[in-house]
């Protein structure tokens, strides 16, 4: 399926680099899908946002593999599992916890797969990104934010703000109006 | 180099879509939301990479700004709905349903 790709028979060090991480992205996904363990599936995908990270080093956009380490390892997985603790989940084995329909979700979930895979590798077969360094530091990304992208910046900053107020509206019981 | 990316993308949105549909507690179901941003944030990345300009990775960047204030807003959300209903489970907030 890749016969464009000049190096497929004798990979580079960029491609077992990133196949490894996708492997262990791949495999701890799948960990946070099917683990019996609420907090185990919050520290699966502390593994899996790693991998992507690296995936995107590998990909030279180091900003956003620093961003996502930052945003996603560091923030929303803390933020996950302190919901885990306020929710008072089980900490050990919960059983309950996959619902009934598994049958569909494996049916929609291998449907989606194959369209997907289909459709990129059909789309793309021949396009090869040769990787060359440079491209995706903070100073390049700066400036193309603040030199094309204001609005929508500002726009971003705005939406932080909303969603501030608004965890802490419902999130406090002292000011309902009821 | 760039349909592997884009492979490993598209697995990993298929496993976040299973998760959403299989998993029963809410904070569950947020994960592999987060999961399936992130594969979609890969192949931005992967696509800026491909054309050679930035705009992809500053659309990722969006992205996982915009997902963490959904993060937190939802959080509240579910932390709201288990202190009136006992329940983090998505099977029990059923008050829509006629």
């Amino acid at each position: 399926m890749n016969e464009a790709v000049p190096s497929y028979l004798s990979p580079t060090g960029q491609e077992i680099v990133f196949l490894l991480l996708g492997a262990v992205a791949v495999g701890s996904a799948l960990l946070v899908v099917t683990t019996k363990q609420l907090v185990h599936a919050a520290l699966w995908l502390v593994v899996s946002f790693g991998a992507l990270a690296g995936c995107y080093l590998v990909l030279t956009a180091e900003f956003v593999a620093w961003v996502q380490v930052l945003i996603y390892v560091g923030a929303v997985v803390a933020l996950l599992l302190f919901g885990i603790m306020l929710t008072r989940a089980p900490i050990g084995r919960s059983p309950g916890l996959d619902s009934g329909n598994r049958v569909v979700a494996a049916i929609v979930a291998v449907a989606t797969a194959a369209v997907l895979v289909t459709v990129v590798i059909d789309g793309f077969r021949t396009a090869y990104a040769d990787l060359t360094p440079g491209r995706g530091t903070a100073g390049e990304l700066g400036s193309s934010i603040f030199r094309n992208w204001v609005l929508p910046f500002e726009a971003l900053s705005v939406l932080l703000l909303a969603a501030l107020v608004g965890a802490i509206v419902l999130s406090r019981t002292d000011i309902r109006g009821r | 180099m760039t349909t592997h990316y884009l492979v490993l993308s598209a697995l990993l949105f298929a496993i976040g879509a299973v998760g959403v549909l299989v998993r029963r507690n809410a904070i569950v179901v947020f994960m592999c939301v987060e999961l399936m941003l992130n594969a979609c944030n890969l192949a931005f990345v992967t696509f800026a990479r491909q054309h050679g300009n930035l705009d992809g990775q500053l659309i990722a960047f969006f992205v996982m700004v915009v997902a963490a204030a959904e993060v937190v807003v939802g959080l509240a959300i579910i932390v709201t709905i288990f202190r009136t209903r006992r329940s983090a489970s998505v099977d029990d907030a059923n008050l829509l349903k006629y």
